[in-house]
């Protein structure tokens, strides 16, 4: 991004644009990626409420899928999902594969 | 208020609000407090203002010029994120008292055990003691992550940090850790608990008694940190589930006075080495030899456990 000069600098170095991280992407430090397997999916939202990285979009009270330029690999979403009759409905698999 | 309060809460009515803590922030993958801090979050209804002292959430949320919180926020130092959360709801009554604001509002100083349990106390426990209407949350992964591990009064018994490096004359820290809630507690205040958040209808129900509380609250609540504990970057939840289950972390509240054990495990207790286990930062405890501090710590937990019971028994219901 572009740097800003001592002019451009809000006062006292305040950042004005809340919550502007979410245009800073920390999807490029995963290693590992969730998948998320739609079937097995009970839509009990665990991966939602225990996603440290806000990653898991939601709407209408239904898991959509990830957001991959947040989503750090982190897989908590994975190890909590129940799953459907223990068939896990995130799994973790290696990038680039 | 809104009328979403009188119904059960669940994930699904939940997830209709807006995340006030965004994407893109720089903590760890699979850090425990921003999962925390998120599940805070969803509690308030109210505008809310933040203070947060030096501290992994605060260097890593706030790397100028970008800002994961969708909420005022404010850093100062280390030491005084309660006494700035003071300040700004001193100036927020005055401004009410003059008509200048309506709006009911919410004030949070966060810390980290570090900022909390040791450079913040002094502030915090002034702050508690003036009475000002806030919520102290103070996220408790055990040790200085930020600058690298080194031990805090939070730190567990024998637990392996870069200032008290576990080896052949110091089996860890050598000291048990300080329990900060009752401390707290005992400072008269209107609302104390422990929360963790794998149990997260507790902690958000903690969040919203807390913050209606006529009075100072604090909360401290359980943070895993996979590269401060060396454990696993997914298992954050799973560990905090064990502290609670082993009553390392007993989900308690005081409020006005009167003591409620939230979860009680019952004959489910965990010995606390299961919890110890995955933990890197213990496994000197499990070499031969020192079998004396599985046993000192799991003594520790227990008497904890047992007075905390007795607490209830007293000044119960």
């Amino acid at each position: 991004m572009k740097q800003m000069n001592w002019k451009e600098l809000p006062h006292a170095g305040t950042i004005l644009d809340a919550g502007n991280a979410h245009t800073y992407k920390t999807g490029s430090w995963r290693s590992l990626k969730p998948r998320w397997i739609e079937e097995n999916c009970i839509q009990c939202l665990f991966c939602w409420i225990y996603c440290p990285d806000s990653s898991v979009m939601v709407k209408d009270e239904k898991m959509t899928g990830f957001d991959y330029d947040h989503c750090k690999g982190c897989g908590v979403c994975a190890m909590e999902c129940p799953g459907k009759k223990g068939a896990k409905a995130i799994v973790m698999e290696e990038e680039g594969k | 208020m809104s009328t979403t309060q009188e119904k059960p809460m669940t994930l699904k009515s939940l997830s209709h609000k807006k995340d006030l803590l965004t994407g893109g922030h720089r903590m760890c993958s699979g850090c425990g407090a921003p999962i925390v801090l998120r599940q805070v979050l969803l509690a308030v209804e109210n505008p809310v203002v933040l203070t947060n002292a030096t501290g992994c959430l605060e260097v890593s949320t706030c790397l100028f010029p970008f800002t994961a919180w969708r909420v005022p926020w404010m850093h100062s130092a280390f030491e005084n994120s309660a006494a700035t959360a003071s300040g700004i709801e001193t100036m927020y009554r005055a401004l009410r008292k003059k008509g200048k604001i309506k709006k009911e509002m919410n004030f949070i100083a966060i810390g980290g055990d570090g900022g909390t349990y040791d450079i913040g106390f002094q502030s915090l426990s002034g702050a508690m003691e003036r009475g000002h209407k806030m919520l102290y949350i103070c996220y408790d992964n055990g040790a200085y992550m930020n600058t690298g591990i080194q031990r805090s009064s939070a730190t567990p018994f024998g637990a392996d940090t870069t200032t008290c490096p576990a080896g052949d004359v110091v089996p860890g820290k050598p000291q048990r850790r300080k329990d900060l809630t009752r401390i707290m507690a005992a400072h008269n205040v209107a609302y104390a608990a422990q929360a963790s958040p794998h149990n997260w209808k507790d902690l958000i129900t903690k969040v919203k008694k807390a913050l209606a509380a006529d009075g100072p609250s604090y909360m401290g609540i359980i943070a895993p940190c996979n590269r401060g504990w060396r454990c696993q970057t997914n298992d954050a939840i799973q560990l905090s589930k064990l502290a609670v289950d082993a009553c390392f972390w007993p989900l308690y509240e005081v409020e006005g006075g009167k003591w409620t054990i939230n979860y009680d495990p019952k004959d489910k207790k965990r010995p606390i080495k299961d919890w110890l286990k995955p933990q890197g930062r213990f496994k000197h405890l499990f070499a031969p030899g020192n079998e004396w501090m599985l046993e000192k710590f799991q003594q520790g937990v227990d008497a904890d456990w047992e007075s905390l019971k007795k607490l209830q028994e007293a000044f119960g219901r």
